[in-house]
């Protein structure tokens, strides 16, 4: 075990390194009051996402209250187990099994923007492209060689990133002025380029808010308690002034 | 240093005022506290109505089934039995017209409960929370004339079919019947009334 | 009424006595400046961390299966559950900003000299103790971080020499770390240790009291019996533990005086805490670190392995020195240096204000230094950061090596007789 510290605090530089900063991504253009996009990246999220990933820190009741549909809705449109409505958000694919198709358990989805960043997800569903020498057909730009199949490739079409050839004569992707891949489709997909930007943002909404579902409603609390403070400051303030005048 | 203080109503205001308002502060700060130790979404689902198919149930049969961890008695009483409780022996229970709140509006009747055909009651004795035994046919050794009826083994409590308690036992009240309802297929849900769902 | 309850419960402890003792008559320095709101916040931080922390026993599942969930259903399930958790978790970074303020302000106007020698080391070591709390705390969410952190620092006591390894198994209490670790960790972290802080705490404001708070003018209050006119006294009543002894000057009763002005930093500063918590509750990545949304996994380690922020001086202290046994030594060395300090200032002036230019200069650098090395902490290793680090190790240690040789015979400005305000 001591020798894998040294070797992990040795490792640590390269590994930063890699992280640096973590590589550039877009902007996503999320809005947690819009429950329409809300419901929209839900419906996506559970029928192109649940097959294989779990959100199963949140529970489908709490899910649908939030994003503004009736538990019948959701029974009758988003449960796909069978389960109850107040029951946590588990797909039918065991871990192990996961791990044996994919080489490792499809990581629960629940708080993934807060581990991963927003911006990162939205930037990830964006960034597949076609690369026949992967298992799964697809490589992304964003996170290289990872070990998934772009799911949402029936809504996008064939996508495909533009690459040159590097001073060592080693294939590599073209990146834009932001650091970005140049990722374009074929139109085989059942969405426009607009429809799709869309259809991910919707999926990065869904998943934004269930990271932290309690968010609109923390920062709107938190509104009227500095609201409050700054009045019991200023009452305080003139309270020690009065009192210190027996001093000064 | 000044003299001694001359406004003593400005400060007496102002430390008025500080006080209500972090008063005020105190009762807010305690809300979260408070509110903290309400059923979480866990334990609402967990409590959440409970379905339960009556059609397959023979005449007289008893099932227990769970609800909120306590058990609720369902039971498909016979017609024998329903013209029994209209007033058959009315002058033998303590609250034959279900004055005490032991059970929904909708189950203020001789029947307790909204389908005469079906009693709904928790199971629990209204003395000490034991666990009534249903006696079918039997009930006659305990009350003469009534055939049918739940008997507590713990103190000797007795009740009817409509889970009304007899005079002269421990038990103080007519058992409890949880809110519930039936949806349009019949099927009974236990746990919310109708219209809630 | 009141009064009659009052002389009753007076007949049986001395409630009204110790009130006056120590609040109402209790003679506080007349001129307590902004640093002097720190003490009576960091009471204020340690009572939500102690409600809050209670509050959030009754739903944590301390095992390795469920401690993750669990913490997931107190922020989902649990009504105002993310309330009460982001509360204990800002308040865990809270308490340690203002501990630093604090302790900085002692060291600024000299609180830790004669005769305040033991006050400042029950002061150390309630910061010993708050760091075992924060460290034991960060183990409880079991997240990646939680798990990653928690790996680094205790195989630290692996450098000890011949018993290392045995040390680092027995405090584990098993072969990596796992429900064995959280476990003790859990009881160490909401009763053991807990109880302990409250102890020094009571112990800390006991000497305080004892002693007399110092000020910024580090100009003592309490004169000798006798030796002041009588028209120069304090005008205010005192207690007569004080009064009796000495002559009291430029003072005022802590209570109401330092009583309402406290209950305005109080406000000022929840205005800030509260800030965080509402609307920044990771604190940038700082408070809640993001590899710790994701649950603890041997198999897994974070990109990069930072200490929460508050362990980020010691932390690279302890990196940028190339040898384990050495680096964790000058690490632990570090908090010993502090809690030293009494008597490597061999100076008799107290307040920076009347010291001389090498005694702020070298007090300056101190700050950058362990800011600098604060910030470098939560950074990856890097040549320039290895050296940066290695440059304000030397500016720690050198502050105190310094100061010992320097206040023998340091040129100091003549000290007032009273404090001016």
């Amino acid at each position: 075990m001591k020798k894998l510290i040294i070797a992990l605090v040795a490792l640590l530089p390269t590994l930063a390194m890699a992280a640096g900063g973590g590589a550039p991504t877009m902007k996503a253009p999320i809005d947690l009051t819009d429950k329409e996009s809300l419901q929209n990246g839900a419906k996506l999220f559970m029928n192109y996402c649940f097959g294989c990933h779990d959100t199963r820190y949140q529970r489908y009741n709490r899910v649908a209250r939030d994003i503004g549909i009736t538990d019948e809705q959701m029974i009758d449109n988003l449960i796909f187990t069978g389960v109850k409505v107040g029951n946590l958000m588990y797909n039918s694919v065991d871990d192990e099994q996961g791990a044996k198709w994919f080489g490792q358990t499809p990581p629960d989805l629940t708080m993934i923007t807060r581990v991963r960043g927003t911006d990162f997800v939205y930037t990830y569903l964006k960034s597949f492209y076609a690369d026949p020498e992967r298992p799964f057909g697809v490589n992304n730009s964003l996170f290289k060689d990872v070990g998934m199949p772009h799911v949402l490739q029936s809504l996008q079409g064939v996508p495909t990133a533009e690459f040159t050839t590097d001073a060592d004569g080693n294939r590599v992707l073209v990146k834009d002025e932001h650091g970005l891949a140049i990722i374009t489709t074929d139109g085989s997909g059942e969405m426009s380029d607009d429809e799709f930007d869309i259809a991910v943002r919707d999926i990065t909404n869904f998943l934004t808010y269930a990271s932290e579902p309690s968010k609109l409603e923390r920062q709107n609390t938190g509104k009227w308690v500095l609201g409050f403070l700054a009045i019991f400051f200023i009452l305080s303030y003139l309270l020690k002034k009065e009192y210190w005048r027996d001093v000064h | 240093m000044s003299s001694a203080p001359e406004n003593n109503g400005r400060r007496r205001f102002l430390t008025l005022a500080t006080a209500v308002v972090g008063g005020a502060g105190t009762v807010g700060v305690a809300v979260p506290f408070i509110k903290s130790w309400n059923p979480s979404e866990k334990a609402k689902a967990a409590g959440a109505p409970v379905e339960y198919d009556v059609s397959k149930m023979s005449p007289g049969q008893l099932v227990r089934v769970k609800w909120r961890g306590k058990p609720v008695y369902v039971v498909r009483r016979t017609d024998e039995v329903l013209e029994q409780l209209k007033s058959g022996h009315n002058d033998q229970l303590k609250d034959p017209d279900s004055i005490e709140d032991q059970q929904p509006e909708y189950a203020v009747n001789s029947h307790r409960s909204p389908n005469p055909e079906f009693l709904v009651a928790l199971g629990v004795c209204t003395h000490l929370g034991c666990a009534p035994t249903y006696r079918a046919g039997d009930f006659n050794e305990i009350v003469e004339g009534v055939a049918n009826g739940f008997f507590c083994p713990c103190h000797g409590s007795k009740f009817d079919m409509a889970g009304r308690v007899f005079n002269n036992v421990p038990a103080p009240l007519n058992l409890v019947v949880p809110p519930h309802s039936y949806l349009d297929n019949g099927v009974l849900l236990i746990g919310v009334d109708k219209g809630d769902a | 009424m009141l009064t009659n309850i009052v002389n009753w419960i007076d007949k049986r402890i001395p409630m009204t006595e110790t009130f006056n003792k120590h609040v109402g008559q209790y003679p506080a320095p007349v001129n307590f400046n902004f640093w002097y709101f720190f003490g009576s916040l960091a009471m204020l931080v340690l009572v939500n961390q102690i409600l809050t922390g209670i509050w959030l026993t009754m739903n944590y599942t301390p095992s390795g299966a469920e401690a993750f969930a669990s913490v997931e259903y107190i922020m989902r399930d649990v009504e105002y559950g993310w309330l009460l958790r982001y509360m204990h978790s800002t308040g865990a970074s809270a308490f340690f900003v203002v501990v630093y303020l604090h302790m900085l302000r002692g060291m600024m106007y000299g609180s830790y000299q004669k005769p305040r020698e033991l006050l400042w080391l029950f002061g150390m070591f309630i910061y010993l103790v708050l760091m075992a709390e924060g460290f034991m705390g960060y183990l409880l969410p079991w997240g990646n971080m939680s798990f990653w952190g928690a790996q680094v620092i205790i195989s630290l006591f692996g450098a000890i020499p011949v018993i290392g390894d045995d040390l680092t198994l027995w405090i584990r209490g098993d072969y990596v770390i796992s429900g064995a670790t959280l476990n003790r960790f859990f009881a160490l972290h909401v009763i053991a240790l807990p109880l302990v802080l409250v102890i020094l705490v009571f112990l800390h404001i006991v000497a305080l009291h004892e002693v007399g708070s110092n000020n910024p003018e580090g100009i003592e209050i309490k004169k000798p019996k006798g030796s002041v006119a009588p028209e120069e006294l304090s005008k205010f009543t005192y207690h007569k533990q004080y009064s009796e002894k000495y002559d009291i000057v430029d003072a005022v009763p802590f209570h109401p005086y330092y009583s309402v002005k406290d209950i305005m930093g109080v406000v000022g500063f929840l205005f800030f805490f509260c800030a965080v918590i509402f609307f920044a509750p990771e604190g940038g990545g700082y408070f809640l670190e993001k590899p710790n949304f994701e649950p603890a996994n041997p198999l897994k380690t974070p990109e990069h392995i930072a200490p929460v922020w508050y362990f980020g001086p010691f932390y690279t202290i302890l990196r940028v020195i190339p040898d384990k046994l050495m680096g964790a030594g000058l690490m632990f060395g570090a908090i010993v240096m502090l809690f030293l300090l009494p008597w490597f200032d061999r100076g008799t002036v107290k307040s920076v204000r009347y010291r001389s230019t090498a005694h702020k200069v070298n007090l300056i650098q101190f700050c950058i230094c362990f800011v600098v090395l604060g910030i470098l902490g939560t950074k990856a290793a890097s040549p320039l950061n290895n050296f940066l680090g290695m440059v304000t190790s030397v500016g720690y240690f050198g502050f105190f090596i310094a100061l010992w040789f320097y206040s023998k015979n340091e040129k100091t400005k003549p000290l007032p007789e009273r404090i001016s305000h």
